[in-house]
């Protein structure tokens, strides 16, 4: 068997974008559950609330039920999918094992963390926008700030990419791993006003949604959209960095020590 | 020294100095010391627990280093992670398999893990000496623990890497494989590749390499060339067949350790390697004893690795 000297020609970032590259993979080789699983949900939320129930709802003046909940449900599919991607594809390594393959190449931790992030970011992004051009079928949208929109949306898929990097290095099995979509996003993202506006809450819960940090996400967006929104785009879109970065942050601490991954 | 002279600095391929490792309260790896030279195959042997799969584990990156350092040709392993990550493979003892991609699509895949480009030539090379070819198109779940343990050393090899680490590869593959892998393991180091073998099977350390250190309770108990070890610790058997038995073994032969069996009809001795057979001949014939037939074994790494390793044994 004839070996060529080795190619010393050590390529720096070459390992981030294969890390990159194959998370794009994973998620496309299993995109009935990664894509077209959230696309159907988001569908279905849409034909309740847009061709159905929606007709008889008002709750925001000027604008349709539709066109209030859509803003809504593409930020959910966004947040769910981001978390989603990060967080079962790091966790599966984890508890498989796979992630010693990782471990031993010279994939840096700032590689790491941004080879995950975009990928579910990308996943995040691309179910966002599916929902909103299956939206255009009940609701058009006014587009009042679109770029500051799309900055919203990647903001949430950023942040959510963290959050589920943190939660799959601390979930210790799958069960731990569902509880933070099902006890935890799930709740804020229903109870941030993905469905209503806060402002039509009573005192007491209308003050305690403002302490959810999902409220801030989901009405920026929409703010962004609309042009309306329960608080002003400057302190939404400031809680949301803060909490991105505060995220990243964490995260990057966790994975540059290699918590729960090296032992 | 003449200025602007060129010195050829040879790095060992592996430098271990005062390594440890601690888990909790448990000291896995006692200050650990030995090198590699490049281009040999070095076998790392010890029981269970003996802490083989930390050290390994250490050199590859996957467990964080207690204290000590280690350095791959002359790179240290966490200052220089990526250069000396770059420059190993390593086969894990544990198959590690991802069931998203075919064995095509991984081995495109992993090279660039190690910031080298996919090199077509050479990754057909490893389908076709390591038998991969009808199975390029199968996910990993599909296929038999052999082929997956033949995957891993493909993937661990196809960024070329200078140091590779076999660690139990061939644990629970068929004898047959077994030899293969052997042969693949001798060609690669022809090649250039310098192997670290941890191995369970005695008899394939023995076979494969030059030198050996045996790790014991994380401790080195023996680290010389493989030959030199046998020779120097193991111990020839001598089994005499007499033509009547003994109540009892002869006085004059304690130093030989003595037994009897088959009724006293057999009387076995043993002889530490080094030593002649002149003294014990003359002591023979001087008892007097009829010897009908006799047989010679001689042991090997596995009694001494049983010597060395048994509770309280050590060099």
């Amino acid at each position: 068997m004839s070996r060529s000297d080795r190619r010393d020609e050590f390529r720096s970032w070459l390992p981030f974008y294969t890390l990159l590259r194959k998370e794009i993979l994973r998620f496309f080789r299993v995109a009935s559950q990664t894509l077209l699983t959230p696309i159907i949900t988001a569908s279905l939320y849409l034909f309740i609330f847009g061709a159905t129930l929606g007709e008889r709802i008002s709750v925001l003046e000027g604008f349709s039920y539709a066109q209030f909940v859509i803003p809504g449900l593409i930020l959910m599919g966004v947040i769910n999918n981001s978390f989603a991607n990060c967080s079962s594809s790091l966790f599966m390594s984890r508890y498989l094992g796979g992630i010693v393959d990782l471990l031993v190449t010279p994939v840096t931790p700032p590689q790491f963390i941004l080879a995950y992030t975009l990928a579910a970011m990308l996943r995040g992004m691309l179910v966002g926008i599916v929902t909103w051009l299956i939206s255009t079928l009940f609701a058009g949208l006014p587009w009042h700030a679109p770029l500051l929109a799309i900055l919203m949306a990647l903001l949430a898929s950023f942040l959510f990419a963290q959050f589920g990097l943190i939660a799959a290095i601390f979930a210790k099995n799958f069960d731990t791993l569902s509880m933070f979509t099902n006890f935890l996003i799930l709740p804020l993202i229903y109870l941030g006003g993905v469905f209503y506006p806060i402002s039509i809450l009573p005192s007491p819960w209308k003050h305690l949604s403002h302490l959810n940090p999902l409220f801030y996400l989901i009405d920026g967006f929409r703010h962004a959209i609309l042009g309306v929104g329960d608080v002003s785009f400057a302190v939404a879109f400031g809680v949301t960095v803060a909490m991105a970065l505060g995220l990243f942050v964490f995260a990057g601490a966790l994975i540059g020590k290699g918590y729960k991954l090296r032992s | 020294m003449a200025a602007g002279a060129i010195v050829a600095v040879m790095h060992p391929a592996l430098n271990i100095t005062r390594l440890n490792k601690h888990f909790g309260p448990a000291h896995v790896v006692k200050d650990l010391n030995f090198s590699i030279r490049e281009g040999e195959i070095f076998g790392l042997l010890g029981p269970n627990g003996a802490g083989k799969s930390t050290t390994i584990n250490m050199i590859a990156g996957v467990t964080r280093i207690g204290s000590g350092s280690i350095s791959v040709f002359g790179h240290d392993n966490v200052s220089s992670y990526r250069t000396t990550r770059s420059l190993v493979g390593v086969v894990h003892q544990e198959v590690v398999i991802d069931n998203f991609f075919t064995i095509d699509q991984a081995l495109k895949l992993h090279s660039g893990y190690y910031g080298v480009a996919d090199d077509p030539a050479w990754r057909q090379q490893l389908i076709e000496r390591l038998g991969l070819g009808p199975h390029l198109h199968k996910v990993m779940l599909k296929l038999s623990g052999g082929m997956k343990r033949r995957f891993m050393i493909a993937k661990a090899l196809i960024h070329r890497p200078r140091l590779l680490i076999l660690d139990e590869p061939t644990a629970g593959v068929d004898v047959e494989l077994r030899h293969g892998l052997w042969d693949f393991a001798r060609e690669i180091n022809r090649n250039g590749t310098t192997i670290l073998l941890t191995t369970h099977y005695l008899e394939e350390a023995e076979e494969m390499c030059e030198r050996v250190a045996i790790m014991n309770h994380g401790e080195l108990v023996a680290l010389e060339s493989t030959r030199e070890l046998v020779r120097r610790l193991s111990r020839r058997t001598l089994r005499l067949w007499l033509d009547k038995s003994l109540d009892a073994v002869p006085a004059g032969l304690e130093e030989y350790h003595p037994r009897l069996n088959g009724n006293g009809r057999q009387l076995i001795l043993c002889l530490p390697t080094e030593q002649g057979v002149g003294d014990l001949l003359r002591r023979l014939s001087h008892l007097q004893l009829g010897i009908n037939d006799f047989e010679t074994d001689q042991s090997g790494l596995e009694e001494v690795f049983l010597q060395l390793t048994r509770e309280g044994g050590g060099a």
